[in-house]
């Protein structure tokens, strides 16, 4: 499904060039999960991002679902994004302004889905995360945890194949995260291919693959039982 | 992503910030008001001038003395003359023209009209009884001033409504001597109300014999010379019969200027026009100084909103679809600021309508299309920028955006 080779990404930072990425080269199948772990600054988001189509690698080949994907224009990879890929942030990234409904519509208005399926799709995914009594609200009239079920609605809404968590549960207390996680894994064992980033061990230890980053480069892998 | 959901997405940002969207029309909508309000005096001064030199009678040739090089336009009162206009020219015009229909020696100046202690400064007239339908001005009661006043140098006044009823009030005036810079006149009628002409309150006037006049001013000469001309088509041919006669009693020279009522309607015309596209022009730069308002407000909002620029992207939005949102709100707000300045701009010309008498300002239907269509294109035109700089954001220093 992703296959990375040699990977580079650098970026000028004021007048010094910083290399986030030196090379990185990994292969990921369908219906996998998959955790990435490192320190801060190890170049974990941007190949979260690289993988996510948010940013272009540098140096290197990115072929996704067999297609060579890392030299493609804006909009192609806007579309990728719109229809092959969930993105769950740390900060959730709501619309203050949507109820969580809006919210979840809203990666449809962009696949250019009729307003009623769009509300019958979102509807059916927030009941999918366990908030069908909460459509109504806006996002600070909810909890952390319930914030970051919205975004996991909205992330799925569009099926996409790959869900991209980075820092899922970095924001949420001890409860609502495991509450997240045991969704991820529910959605995992419902099919989807996911990939999470964290700093937390037992977050990491739930994934079938631990990938460990330092200074842009994967150094290990672990694989667990 | 569709249009409409893009425009949808538009105005609820645009309702979330009601006080500043407000504030951003305001430009616009003084803008287009004072276009459409300015145009529509200018074209209600128009219809005015119009309708008042057709008001002055049909068929008209004004001969004055001294010769211009405009071909129409007012003559001013007491003009230098070259060589003066006498009685006897306005007599043989008459007479030797056959395309005239009749002509009207005018002579004027100011004097002091008194009854008893009361008096009044007023614009006195010196006349023919031709005056009264060449002009279109009628005596309500008694009679005008008569052939015979004329030859005879009677001192005879018609006076002008105003003029009345400021010395006589509601007493019958007829057969009463009111004194005129010391000469005592006999009041033989008054005319009916007509109310302002060109500036002129011909309820001011005081009319009486042109030879009367003469005498009572010091001077041998006319101001102008009214002719009236039987059909529109024989108008050329007059002036030209004019023309000749006047040459040969002036000695062989054209010191005098013989003007039409329509020379006179396209120099005014003419005038106003520049006037309307003047002050047209002046209200079209307060229209681009709003477009400058929005595209300002408009920056501000990408700025603010570089977080929800950033989410969008990640859930698929193209560059395309977030220029599509921001270029429809600046589309929005020039446009709804421009229908409001339309409305406040048609208002405007109907209080105008109400609040003066003399210039009903006229909206045109142009001015609306134009200051419409002029609101539009500020709106695109100083949307594009930021509506672009908006769509080439890039998304994860979009989302990092605090």
């Amino acid at each position: 499904m992703i296959r990375m080779l040699d990977i580079r990404r650098s970026y000028c930072l004021g007048l010094t060039e910083v290399n986030a990425l030196q090379g990185v080269s990994l292969e990921i199948g369908p219906h996998e999960f998959v955790a990435i772990m490192g320190p801060s600054g190890s170049g974990k988001s941007t190949l979260m991002n690289i993988i996510g189509f948010l940013d272009r690698p540098t140096a290197g080949a990115y072929f996704f679902e067999e297609q060579e994907v890392g030299r493609a224009g804006d909009d192609r990879l806007a579309e990728l994004r719109n229809s092959r890929i969930g993105f769950v942030f740390q900060s959730f990234n709501l619309l203050l302004r949507y109820t969580a409904l809006k919210n979840v519509e809203l990666p449809m208005i962009y696949a250019g889905v009729a307003p009623r399926q769009r509300r019958e799709a979102a509807a059916a995914a927030l009941t999918e995360v366990g908030l069908a009594d909460r459509m109504g609200h806006k996002p600070n009239e909810m909890s952390g945890g319930e914030q970051q079920r919205v975004a996991i609605a909205r992330a799925l809404v569009n099926r996409p194949a790959i869900l991209l968590a980075d820092e899922p549960t970095g924001n949420l207390d001890t409860q609502s995260g495991k509450e997240i996680i045991d969704l991820f894994i529910k959605l995992n064992n419902g099919g989807t291919t996911l990939i999470v980033i964290t700093h937390n061990r037992e977050v990491a230890e739930q994934s079938k693959r631990i990938l460990h980053m330092r200074d842009g480069q994967l150094i290990r892998e672990e694989r667990q039982p | 992503m569709k249009a409409w959901e893009g425009f949808k997405i538009s105005i609820e940002a645009l309702r979330l910030n009601r006080v500043r969207s407000a504030l951003t029309m305001l430009g616009i909508i003084i803008g287009v008001m004072a276009v459409i309000l300015l145009v529509a005096i200018g074209q209600g001064a128009k219809d005015y001038i119009t309708k008042e030199l057709r008001g002055l009678g049909t068929n008209l040739l004004i001969v004055t003395p001294g010769k211009t090089a405009t071909k129409g336009g007012f003559h001013p009162p007491m003009s230098g003359t070259v060589r003066k206009l006498i009685y006897d020219d306005a007599l043989a015009i008459k007479r030797r023209c056959s395309k005239v229909n009749d002509t009207a020696p005018v002579v004027m100046g100011t004097g002091k009209v008194k009854y008893f202690n009361l008096s009044r400064d007023a614009m006195i007239l010196g006349v023919t009884p031709e005056f009264e339908t060449v002009r279109n001005l009628h005596v309500e009661i008694g009679s005008f001033v008569k052939p015979e006043d004329v030859d005879l140098k009677n001192r005879v006044v018609v006076l002008g409504r105003k003029v009345k009823t400021e010395l006589f009030g509601e007493a019958n005036p007829l057969g009463k001597m009111v004194t005129i810079s010391d000469a005592r006149y006999r009041v033989i009628g008054i005319m009916e109300k007509k109310g302002m002409s060109l500036g002129f309150d011909i309820d001011d006037l005081v009319f009486i014999p042109v030879k009367s006049a003469q005498e009572l001013f010091n001077i041998d000469s006319l101001i102008e010379i009214i002719v009236s001309v039987n059909r529109a088509e024989d108008l050329d041919k007059a002036t030209e019969q004019i023309r000749e006669v006047l040459i040969k009693r002036h000695n062989k020279k054209e010191d005098f200027t013989i003007i039409s009522q329509e020379a006179m309607l396209s120099t005014m015309n003419t005038i106003l026009n520049v006037m309307t596209s003047v002050l047209g022009g002046i209200a079209a730069i307060s229209l681009i100084v709003g477009g400058i308002g929005i595209m300002n407000i408009m920056l501000v909002s990408v700025r603010e909103r570089t977080r929800e620029i950033g989410i969008r992207k990640a859930v698929g939005a193209r560059n395309r679809d977030i220029l599509a949102q921001f270029l429809m709100e600046s589309i929005a707000l020039s446009v709804a600021g421009g229908m409001i300045g339309i409305i406040l701009g048609i208002g405007g010309a109907l209080a105008f309508k109400y609040a003066t008498e003399y210039i009903p300002a006229q909206v045109t239907v142009w001015s609306i299309v134009l200051a419409f269509g002029f609101s539009a294109g500020v709106g695109i035109f100083f949307g594009v920028y930021p509506a672009r700089k908006a769509s080439l954001l890039d998304p994860i220093q979009a989302l990092r955006f605090e």
